[in-house]
């Protein structure tokens, strides 16, 4: 055989990062692939956006203007739109899911497995990549927000605070996703079980309606959904109404409560996704 | 180091109460090729993952280039090549992406990967669809990419899990070109198929398993030898003269002669000279030949007479038959 293969020199982070990089670029690269793929992705939460801020709109009243008028209706999209935002990184799980239950199946994950690179650098990639890319979602959700009237009322530095909030939510669940893309026996499992809990989990918030208007029972659900106090953390960063006060903590220190929140779940699901990782491989 | 690429001792896989190994011993030279052939789910596809640390031995042991597989996983890793039953690629990268992020996986130096990617998309005949996402190659070419995304690290080990399975006949033979010019370079493979004529074609040993045991081992001929040498295959033309043809060839026979129909056949020893003289024995008696031929026993006899059943009884019939016919022909 000709000269042997040549070592790389360890990285300064180490390999688990190095690893971790070369996956999250794989699979951005991949992402941007399949374009049309990516427009569904994309246009989903536009869609919502037009049919809450016309359809919904006028039927959910937001304390501060006459029901009815123009001003309510420019209100409700104000309201709106951080719930909108909130939905959608909400959903960067359901990437997650799928990417690794399609990995599986094809038996990437097993090669992945025989390579002497960081094993939990797999996931790590995956959960930044998928993070990541609702940089892009966001950006377009934001141009769509502001054609329909919604506005960044509190300044640039809690606009920014409010959109890194939201990354560190859609960081948070992209682990969810991977945990339950790695239990679950197959892709077409992965569609439907990646979107699942997604859907109730972001309704019971609230994203879309004020607290109050839920049930008694239902209000206390959506006090302590981390969705809640993300939409609330990011409304209160943006300048946006935020509906009429309420007694909860999570939502009079919603900021606070929703990094807790994030820190919480990823240290549960980290763990929990790195071993599902080792043994579903090892079947 | 050893001599063996590859040892294996005693390897138990229990997954639950289903016993997938059952004590599989398995020894591969140094640059040799070692086919793992029997049914699907005989334990062929479990032993490799063993082999190549994906799975963990119930009880057993195995040094694959010198290291524990159990103990010192990454060390084997780093030595191993391991091409699975799927083409394990990313479909939405182009070939050239996959293997410079296979090659930054296996923690090789960028500038060699870049050159050693060139180098194998050219070997491969990838070249032209270095930049095409892998979603567009053909069959073929995906297990080729495959197979190149294995060689990135230069392994002196090669694990090649049903390399051809699902592919039509002619990626089916380029890709044992590959493996052969493999070989020749001096890479071990270790391969497991269950298509006969592929461990024939490409094994210099061949282990048959079922049911998680060896149940036999040796070269291709050692292995037909085992149930005996060639016979000599007759069609006659007309019916009526097969009990002639018995008669005309008795002196040329070493066993008992059937017929079935105008179909005769007879185990014979002395290989081809036994042909002139039947031909000639049959010319001189009057009897007409439709077919004549030697057939050489096929391992799928070999692997009837030791299990009692065939080879590829339970499988899906995805196998390319036109070109297993004309190579079989060919070596008649």
């Amino acid at each position: 055989m000709s000269a042997p293969a040549i070592q790389a020199q360890r990285p300064l982070l180490g390999w688990t990062v190095h690893d971790a990089v070369i996956i999250a670029r794989a699979t951005i690269a991949a992402s941007f692939r399949v374009p049309e793929a990516l427009f569904f992705q994309l246009i989903q939460p536009v869609i919502f956006v037009l049919l809450f801020a016309y359809v919904f709109g006028g039927a959910i009243p937001i304390p501060g203007a006459e029901p009815g008028t123009e001003a309510d209706a420019s209100l409700y999209r104000q309201y709106l739109m951080p719930g909108i935002f909130g939905q959608t990184v909400a959903f960067a799980a359901a990437s997650s899911t799928v990417g690794l239950a399609e990995a599986m199946q094809r038996g990437i994950i097993d090669r992945y497995r025989a390579l002497p690179m960081s094993q939990p650098a797999v996931l790590l990639g995956n959960t930044m990549a998928n993070a990541l890319r609702q940089i892009l979602v966001l950006t377009v959700l934001s141009i769509t927000g502001y054609i329909v009237g919604w506005r960044i009322n509190d300044g640039i530095w809690n606009a920014i605070l409010a959109y890194l909030l939201l990354l560190l939510f859609a960081y948070t669940v992209t682990w969810v996703g991977a945990f339950v893309g790695l239990s679950v026996p197959n892709t077409e499992t992965a569609n439907t079980a990646g979107l699942i809990w997604i859907f109730p989990l972001t309704f019971l918030s609230n994203a879309f309606v004020p607290l109050n208007a839920l049930p008694g029972w239902l209000q206390w659900f959506a006090a302590f959904n981390p969705i809640s106090s993300l939409v609330q953390a990011t409304r209160e960063l943006f300048g946006n109404p935020t509906g009429a006060p309420t007694d909860f903590w999570t939502l009079n220190n919603a900021a606070l409560y929703t990094v807790i929140s994030c820190v919480v779940v990823i240290a549960i699901f980290a763990p929990l996704a790195v071993r599902k990782y080792r043994t579903a491989a090892s079947k | 180091m050893t001599d063996n690429a590859v040892e294996a001792h005693g390897l138990v896989k229990e997954f639950g109460d289903v016993k997938a190994l059952n004590g599989i011993d398995l020894v591969v030279p140094r640059g040799s090729v070692v086919g793992l052939l029997g049914p699907n789910g005989s334990g062929k596809t479990t032993t490799v993952r063993i082999l190549a640390t994906l799975l963990k031995a119930t009880s057993g042991s195995a040094k694959v280039a010198g290291f524990d597989v159990r103990k010192q996983a990454d060390d084997v890793r780093r030595s191993i090549g391991l091409t699975g039953q799927y083409a394990a690629v990313d479909e939405f990268l182009t070939g050239r992406e996959n293997l410079r992020m296979f090659g930054g996986l296996y923690h090789l130096d960028a500038n060699y990967v870049k050159t050693r990617s060139d180098e194998l998309l050219e070997k491969f005949d990838l070249t032209d669809a270095a930049n095409r996402p892998a979603k567009t190659y053909s069959g073929g070419m995906r297990r080729r990419l495959d197979l190149a995304a294995s060689l990135i690290a230069k392994p002196g080990i090669l694990f090649l899990d049903e390399p051809t399975t699902g592919l039509d006949p002619r990626s089916r033979i380029g890709l044992w070109n590959v493996i052969t010019e493999l070989v020749a370079e001096g890479t071990t493979v270790l391969l497991t198929t269950q298509y006969l004529d592929e461990a024939d074609q490409l094994a210099d040993d061949i282990v048959v398993i079922d049911h998680g045991r060896v149940i036999a081992h040796g070269t291709s001929g050692q292995l037909k030898d085992q149930i005996g040498g060639d016979r000599l295959e007759i069609v006659v033309q007309d019916e009526d003269q097969a009990a002639s043809a018995i008669t005309a060839l008795a002196p040329l026979v070493s066993g008992e002669a059937t017929i079935d129909g105008t179909h005769y056949s007879a185990p014979v020893a002395g290989g081809s000279p036994v042909l002139i003289e039947a031909v000639r024995a049959l010319d001189s008696a009057g009897v007409g030949v439709a077919d004549i031929g030697l057939r050489r026993p096929t391992l799928d006899d070999v692997f009837l007479s030791l299990t009692g059943h065939s080879a590829e009884e339970d499988q899906v019939p995805e196998r390319p038959e036109p070109a297993e016919r004309s190579r079989r022909g060919g070596r008649r």
